[in-house]
């Protein structure tokens, strides 16, 4: 049995720890507000773009002359894997239900006797698959000295991803990343960027042929389409951002009521074996005085 | 049929710009165009140039923008554009910013050709935008010599 003063030192010590985890989930409610924000301002590009693009990719998809970046390389043999994930840990389960998702789309691949290569974007990320895959790594983006995710970071992402794409170096490309749902739910998802999905439908098709196009609809294709690469990973870069805060107050939330929980039950035992040391006293006390 | 039309001008990260307007005159990449309340629903790239917008009362303001592209319809012109800056924030600073983009942009697909990976004409399409950048600076009075060529 612990002695009391031990126990004193336990309970002190997991409350400086219900201080810590508050304090970060206040400071992630806060980051998630902005990380919000962020992404609905981004929102009006996004939406015309992909209006745009459905328009266009609806057009042109069936045509011989599509460019690579919507009709493929007429291959599936090489993916590419980019694989965004946070800098930092203490998220609950936000890395790893990325990690777990990316994971079994490399497996799959692999079974079926695909190339796979990855790119990772935040070290916890890489961390995590380093051991298995670690030969496969292309790449690796470090965002840990940017405060907030701008349009440059994704762009300079997708500068990357298309060189390699045009070096040929893999033919379908894949996002993994946390779709952002609620507070209390993130929603792991594979979007595959190269090449272009083409939307299902025939009202895109028909609100794109409203439109005239100038210059022609495959150039403005060509010069939209690593554009919209660029945009897509935006989106996903703050919907990670936003659900990596989501996450982590969820986590903090949760390990701040632990710990409440732990102090309650340490200082029930604490006054118990204080009570009981009272008790041993007083009947050695009284034991003494009766035999005399 | 009304005399305005809705104006949007967004950038990646947000909405810069939303304002009711009666005319917008937009650099198009195969030439100049005006829109106009009623005009037909066309799509149009964009060179990087200056966009000058008359709002309703007949004030006119412009804005830089390196590139886009713009969704005209009949009673709204959305304006997507990866950087925009209304013309009078424009400084020397961030102009020489754009400018090394545009330069950046230039040698990277010289590299390209080089490795036979591209044809010439992205490299074309790079010089065209350079000195698009350029007479763009020169417009409002900005010396497109000042920013330092990336190696």
């Amino acid at each position: 049995m612990p002695s009391l003063k031990d126990l004193k030192n336990r309970i002190g010590s997991v409350k400086n720890t219900r201080k810590i985890t508050k304090a970060m989930q206040m400071v992630a409610a806060a980051k998630l507000r902005r990380a919000q924000d962020a992404a609905e301002a981004a929102r009006p590009y996004a939406d015309r773009m992909a209006a745009v693009m459905a328009g266009l990719t609806a057009n042109s998809a069936g045509s011989d002359t599509a460019p690579r970046l919507l009709a493929g390389t007429g291959s599936d043999q090489k993916h590419l894997l980019v694989v965004l994930t946070s800098e930092r840990g203490l998220a609950g389960g936000f890395n790893s239900a990325i990690v777990k998702l990316a994971r079994q789309h490399a497996e799959d691949l692999r079974g079926h006797g695909k190339d796979v290569t990855i790119l990772t974007v935040g070290k916890k990320g890489r961390e995590q698959l380093k051991r298995d895959y670690g030969q496969l790594f292309v790449n690796h983006v470090d965002l840990s000295e940017v405060k907030r995710v701008g349009y440059e970071n994704a762009r300079s992402i997708a500068d990357d991803v298309l060189d390699r794409f045009e070096a040929g170096d893999f033919d379908v490309a894949t996002l993994f990343y946390n779709r952002f749902e609620s507070v209390i739910s993130q929603v792991p998802t594979a979007r595959q960027i190269i090449p272009a999905e083409v939307p299902e439908g025939e009202d895109a098709a028909a609100a794109s042929s409203s439109y005239d196009y100038e210059p022609g609809e495959e150039a403005i294709l060509t010069e939209l389409l690593p554009r919209s690469v660029a945009t897509q990973i935006f989106a996903a870069l703050l919907e990670n951002a936003a659900s990596e805060q989501g996450a982590r107050m969820t986590a903090m939330d949760n390990a701040t009521r632990n710990a409440g929980d732990m102090i309650d039950k340490l200082t029930t035992e604490y006054n118990r074996s204080r009570q009981a040391a009272i008790t041993k006293e007083l009947i050695e006390i009284i034991s003494g005085a009766e035999a005399l | 049929m009304a005399d305005t039309m809705q104006f949007d001008l967004v950038s990646p990260e947000r909405r810069l710009v939303s304002v009711p307007v009666r005319e917008v005159r937009l650099p198009g990449t195969d030439g100049d165009l005006t829109a106009m309340p009623g005009h037909v629903p066309t799509i149009v790239t964009l060179r990087p140039g200056i966009v000058s917008v008359l709002a309703e009362g007949g004030a006119q303001s412009d804005f830089a923008v390196t590139g886009g592209f713009a969704e005209i319809n009949a009673d709204s012109v959305s304006l997507l554009a990866e950087r925009g800056h209304p013309r009078e924030d424009i400084t020397q600073e961030i102009f020489n910013e754009m400018m090394q983009d545009a330069h950046r942009k230039k040698k990277a697909a010289q590299d390209k050709a080089e490795q036979h990976s591209a044809g010439e004409d992205i490299v074309t399409g790079a010089v065209k935008l350079l000195a698009d950048m350029e007479a763009l600076g020169t417009h409002i009075g900005l010396d497109p010599r000042q920013a330092t060529i990336p190696d």
